[in-house]
């Protein structure tokens, strides 16, 4: 039964590729865009769609004399939903490009449908290092893991941080976080005397950071996601370890823009990098967080929604270089090396890895109008994802 | 060494006062209620909205969470669940998971699926100090509270239970449904109100541990896991016996992680292998009636 299903599904497929050239004119450029709507990863669905469709308001809904369609699938984030959520939109809608990917499973279990149909996946959240090179077909506009933490190791150092201590949730975002820092880290003369590994449904931080408050370091750098940031946040002020001396660097995760004005003031100074900030001290990032807090109930970007908005800038540009023809081969060799300017700051798809290279902001919590914000003080440009230097 | 301790100490009672309202349940009501921690997390929202929403202060939050929980457990009680206490437990076990998929999907949509923050008040956030070097005795205000809210109880719960004539009515309607009815028991009562105090305690358990757990829709799943395994070690025909294994789990869950933090998510499941295989019915077991 199963193994009929992908028979058909490869041969629509196929068919799909030479009648997509016939009638490619007139039909209507659909774009899938598969999401966890629903579920723990809802608001990293929230957040791109209302990117996408904010996208779509601001540069019209015709490129190059087609129509744009955009198609939300909700994934709920299970990789098996994802799987077949693509294969149907590939085979029963013909979509031209398929968008989204909450989280690196579902990503990767996508990998083999955008490679045998020829699809175009544009990867808008997903962070793990290795997904680009799971097909040739993916093209990435959110930032990985390894960019984020080397960033962070490169500043350390260079700021009176020798010692540092991780603190890392156990999956492979998590795994990536603590060997990209590590690495990077010692390598600039640090040292890292503990690297701690948290379980995924962790009830208490308690026995961790207890353990790294008598290990004294001089900082502890987290990676958890977005949610159990938190509480880190919270227990690591409760335990009065900013008061020993021990200071808290993070990535962005952990202080997501969407969540930061809930946490409190027990957020305010800590120290982290990350690729975006709703803060970004720049015209086009105004305009754009303006923009998307009048169209969403004053809800704030995060670096979600801004994966999301340059995914759907990736894909224009692309189906404009084409001509409006579009072809999966077409579009992924339109997408690479496209270089512009980002609510982000600068950034450009690599046409080697089919990865995002952007500038890495170091930022700290502080207090603006009653409302918290990651504050930008130092920059890093240009960083090419470390997990693809060989 | 005292603080990991005494964190140990306050994680157990957290996780004793979630799984107690289960002990009760399924040893003296011989129900197994899957369900329990939507309760707890029922609770946990309860406190969670009204100090958002209302600005209700944090203390005021545990009574109502208590009282909230209770009486959804009380109505639930009467309509679904009465019904199941005569039939196989492998209905009673779908029936009651079932329920708990709802309940994550009712909070998901209604509340949304973020992690829920809470913000205490100033005076249960800092932390006291004790003694010098290797001993000592870090105490969060937090679970200081933790540890004397959880005390209180049960204290109040052990007397109500071995000492009033409720708890004499409800052992008796445990032990015989038909005979405590034949002396004028009304059996129905009995489990309507156990249930429901059941239930509460569990909400009591949510609020207080939305501080320290996180709170966001898949509680019930997230924690069923360890409420389970507290009311396996302890036992349920008593109260004694779940607050030994909550105590033993907590600390040993949190020295685990500290001194082999490679190690430290096992050491529950392996506590509670050792343990089963050497008591195979809990660590406490009350003579006579049906164990």
């Amino acid at each position: 039964m199963h193994k009929r299903t992908v028979l058909h599904a490869a041969v629509a497929a196929a068919l799909l590729s030479t009648a997509g050239l016939a009638g490619a004119q007139q039909a209507p450029f659909k774009i899938g865009l598969i999401l966890p709507m629903t579920g723990q990863q809802a608001t990293t669905g929230r957040q791109i769609e209302a990117a996408a469709k904010l996208w779509m308001a601001q540069n019209g809904d015709t490129v190059a004399g087609r129509k744009i369609e955009l198609i939300v699938k909700d994934d709920t984030s299970l990789p098996d939903v994802t799987r077949r959520l693509a294969q149907e939109l590939v085979v029963n809608e013909k979509v031209d490009v398929l968008a989204g990917m909450g989280i690196t499973p579902s990503a990767m279990a996508t990998a083999p449908i955008a490679t045998q149909s020829k699809t175009p996946l544009v990867v808008m959240a997903a962070a793990t290092s290795s997904i680009t090179e799971a097909s040739p077909f993916i093209v990435r506009t959110s930032f990985t893991l390894p960019q984020v933490s080397v960033a962070l190791a490169d500043w350390a150092p260079r700021n009176g941080i020798k010692n540092v201590v991780t603190l890392v949730t156990d999956y492979g975002p998590g795994l990536d976080a603590e060997k990209f820092f590590k690495s990077r880290f010692e390598f600039n003369g640090g040292k890292v005397p503990e690297s701690l590994r948290v379980p995924l449904r962790n009830p208490d931080f308690a026995p961790f950071l207890q353990k790294v408050r008598d290990l004294k370091p001089d900082a502890l750098f987290v990676f958890v996601p977005s949610g159990a940031g938190a509480a880190v946040m919270k227990q690591f002020g409760e335990r009065g370890m900013d008061k020993a001396g021990i200071k808290l660097i993070a990535t962005g995760d952990v202080t997501d823009d969407d969540q930061l004005n809930d946490m409190g003031d027990v957020a305010l100074g800590v120290v982290s990098s990350h690729h975006y900030s709703a803060a970004h001290p720049s015209a086009a990032n105004k305009k754009f967080v303006e923009a998307f807090q009048k169209a969403n109930k004053a809800m704030r970007p995060n670096f979600m929604a801004v994966g999301g908005y340059d995914g759907m800038r990736v894909i224009y540009e692309a189906l404009k270089k084409t001509g409006g023809k579009g072809g999966g081969q077409a579009l992924v060799d339109a997408m690479k090396g496209q270089i512009f300017e980002s609510p982000r700051g600068p950034v450009f798809i690599d046409a080697q890895t089919r990865d995002i290279v952007q500038n890495v902001y170091l930022r700290k919590v502080e207090k603006k109008d009653g409302q918290l914000w990651n504050a930008e003080f130092d920059v890093i440009k240009d960083v090419k994802d470390p997990g693809k230097s060989k | 060494m005292l603080t990991i301790l005494f964190d140990g100490i306050a994680y157990g009672m957290l996780l004793f006062i979630l799984a107690l309202g289960l002990a009760v349940t399924m040893g003296l009501m011989n129900f197994i209620n899957l369900a329990h921690g939507a309760f707890a997390m029922v609770g946990g929202y309860i406190t969670v909205l009204l100090m958002q929403k209302a600005g209700v202060p944090f203390l005021l939050c545990l009574p109502l969470a208590f009282l909230g929980s209770a009486l959804l457990g009380g109505v639930l009680e009467r309509t679904l669940y009465r019904p199941l206490y005569r039939k196989p437990h492998l209905d009673q076990v779908l029936f009651s998971i079932g329920l708990t998929f709802m309940a994550v999907a009712a909070v998901d949509y209604f509340v949304g699926s973020t992690q829920q923050i809470l913000h205490l008040p100033d005076w249960l956030r800092g932390r006291t100090e004790l003694g010098e070097g290797a001993w000592t005795l870090g105490m969060g205000h937090y679970r200081l509270f933790i540890i004397a809210v959880c005390a209180a109880l049960t204290i109040v719960l052990q007397a109500v239970l071995t000492r009033t004539r409720f708890g004499a009515r409800l052992r008796a309607s445990v032990d015989d449904q038909r005979v405590a009815a034949g002396l004028g028991i009304n059996v129905n009562v009995v489990f309507l109100s156990t249930f429901a105090f059941g239930s509460g305690l569990a909400g009591l358990g949510g609020a207080l541990g939305a501080e320290v757990l996180g709170l966001d829709p898949a509680f019930p799943l997230k924690y069923m896991i360890y409420f389970l395994i507290v009311v396996a070690v302890g036992g349920t025909s008593s109260i004694t016996g779940p607050l030994c294994a909550a105590l033993l789990l907590g600390i040993a869950d949190v020295a685990g992680k500290y001194y082999i933090p490679k190690m430290g998510a096992f050491i529950v499941y392996t506590l509670m292998i050792v343990i089963l295989v050497w008591r195979p019915q809990g660590l406490f077991v009350r003579q006579g009636g049906k164990a």
